[in-house]
């Protein structure tokens, strides 16, 4: 059952925002949506204005300028009754490490009116595993899925996640994902950060390249891989080969390669998704570090490198 | 982990809205309690350090009264002593390492907010010093002491006095500095207080220069409250007037620069 929206406006519109932490300058007329029923991934090296980005959008910190619309209200002076729409898993976690882990989240859970089963969650998650075990006491990955549950428990409109699937393993980073799928699939809007370029690809309807308090380029991941690669002319083809037995897939590569080249194209053939999308991220981060004037995918012409040359938080 | 329903499909169920404030309250201070009261340090910090104190002025001849039995001396400095542990120390760390580990953070992001947090931490203290007071006021009636009812009465807005003042001043510390330096700080400076800052030894037990210092401290106008309060000590309104001093500056200074980040 998908619950019916207040509207069809994004859930998160940020609008030529520029905060600096004394000299450095963190955002930088940065500007970016996320749909309700969306996954949107903030992707970018460390220090690009990610995390600084999600602090505004959740009130936490108050750009010096520029606008932040979160659900319709400004973040900044969001009352109770707005964060109970909006759900954050901050990076840091946040975790009181003297409660133990079911502790925490039934104490997350009696913060809301209408939260999840909480026992339903911790189960999903695995959390039960570990219920009585103390915060302090938790590795890196049971910290990440403990914060994930306090995101969602109060079946959040709108949930920042910083890195949610860092520092898990295999098994548990799949049902995250499933989670979070589900979650847009029931119309929350999910705004994530990440580094994993598989957790983009297998998760995102919409990606926005952020490096030195800007975005770079935005859209689906596709589009973002087609709209860089074609910035030079070239001719981008997509296409996807499935059944590829691997004993003949050097054989179908040197034939698509004599194809191109009766046509004089050349073609360049990656594994597609993940690989493709880091290698844009990398091309990106390159061509802004190079020249200090780009233009975005978006069009747009972004203004210059903070002066100060210092990487933002 | 054998394969669950995925919870994200109960999402949609039910619209999301905030618990009451005042669940939202008791359900924080309900943590804290809980988990002040399991660690075993903050547990020795609020108990046991006061009830060596009740039992070490009990049988010393130390911090006495003229004309005063030396209990009833003792359960004032002792009960001085619970509330700045619990107010002071134990929420300055507490807070101190909340702070550190982004609980700050996120409890602002929550239906809790930055208010309720403040709110249920101070219900916690309070409810702390309750327990503190049954058990410490339990050990005292053993060892003879005999409270009077007005003397009890008299204490309440002395100790709610004094929780805001040292609360704040705990916050202070909790919210200014690195957590490392709030565990050490408010350390020394709680056994600097019961030591020599006015709350184990009556001012008048000082030379002058120095207890006229010691007058002016939130823990001498502390511990001169609770002496008169409970050991027939002579009230004095200047530790009235001291202690609310302290209690506004330290709700000023709080307001002022109290840090919710680490950053």
């Amino acid at each position: 059952m998908v619950r019916a929206m207040d509207d069809h406006s994004p859930a998160l519109v940020a609008d030529d925002l520029t905060l600096s932490y004394g000299s450095v300058r963190a955002l930088d007329g940065l500007s970016l949506t996320a749909e309700r029923g969306a996954v949107t991934a903030l992707v970018g090296s460390n220090g690009a204005g990610k995390t600084t980005a999600i602090s505004c959008a959740t009130g936490l910190l108050q750009p010096d300028d520029g606008t932040v619309r979160v659900l319709g209200a400004d973040p900044w002076r969001s009352s109770p009754k707005h964060r109970a729409r909006v759900g954050v898993m901050i990076q840091d976690g946040g975790l009181a490490s003297g409660a133990s882990a079911m502790q925490l989240l039934r104490y997350g859970a009696s913060l809301h009116a209408a939260p999840l089963d909480v026992d339903e969650v911790a189960e999903h998650l695995g959390i039960d595993a570990f219920a009585r075990t103390l915060v302090r006491r938790l590795s890196g990955g049971q910290r990440q899925r403990l914060a994930l549950a306090l995101a969602i428990i109060g079946r959040p409109d709108l949930v920042f996640l910083d890195e949610p699937t860092a520092g898990m393993d295999p098994s548990i980073r799949r049902r995250v994902r499933e989670l979070i799928r589900g979650l847009a699939h029931t119309g929350t809007a999910v705004v994530l950060t990440t580094h994993l370029m598989d957790d983009v690809v297998g998760l995102a309807d919409a990606v926005r390249v952020i490096s030195r308090g800007r975005v770079l380029a935005s859209g689906s991941v596709q589009d973002v891989i087609s709209s860089h690669r074609s910035v030079d002319g070239a001719l981008v083809v997509q296409a996807t080969a499935t059944g590829v037995d691997p004993r003949v897939a050097p054989a179908l590569e040197a034939d698509l390669q004599a194809a191109a080249a009766r046509h004089g194209a050349h073609l360049e053939i990656t594994s597609g998704g993940a690989a493709d999308l880091e290698s844009v991220l990398l091309d990106l981060m390159d061509e802004e570090h190079d020249e200090p004037e780009t233009v975005s995918s978006s069009g747009s012409a972004p203004r210059s490198a903070s002066p100060s040359g210092q990487e933002p938080r | 982990m054998t394969a669950t329903r995925n919870p994200a499909d109960r999402r949609s169920d039910r619209t999301p809205r905030p618990a009451p404030a005042l669940r939202r309250i008791l359900s924080h201070a309900g943590l804290e309690t809980r988990v002040l009261l399991s660690n075993g340090e903050q547990l020795t910090v609020a108990v046991a350090l006061p009830a060596m104190v009740l039992i070490g002025l009990w049988l010393l001849p130390l911090g006495r009264l003229e004309g005063v039995s030396a209990v009833d001396t003792a359960v004032a400095a002792t009960f001085a002593t619970a509330l700045i542990s619990t107010s002071f120390t134990s929420q300055a760390i507490i807070t101190g390492f909340d702070r550190r580990n982004g609980v700050l953070r996120w409890v602002a992001t929550t239906p809790l907010g930055r208010g309720g947090y403040l709110a249920g931490k101070i219900l916690a203290t309070l409810t702390t010093h309750v327990l503190q007071v049954v058990v410490l006021g339990l050990i005292a009636l053993i060892i003879g002491w005999r409270p009077e009812l007005l003397g009890l009465l008299a204490m309440v807005p002395v100790w709610l006095i004094g929780t805001v003042a040292f609360g704040a001043l705990g916050m202070l510390i909790a919210g200014t500095l690195r957590t490392e330096a709030v565990l050490a700080v408010s350390n020394l400076v709680f056994v600097l207080l019961i030591a020599a800052g006015g709350v184990a030894f009556p001012t008048e037990a000082y030379p002058r220069i120095l207890g006229g210092l010691v007058d002016l401290l939130p823990s001498g106008a502390l511990g001169e409250l609770l002496r008169a309060c409970l050991a027939s000590g002579s009230f004095s309104l200047g530790s009235v007037v001291v202690l609310l001093a302290w209690a506004v500056a330290g709700v000023l200074a709080v307001i002022r620069w109290f840090r919710w980040t680490d950053s």
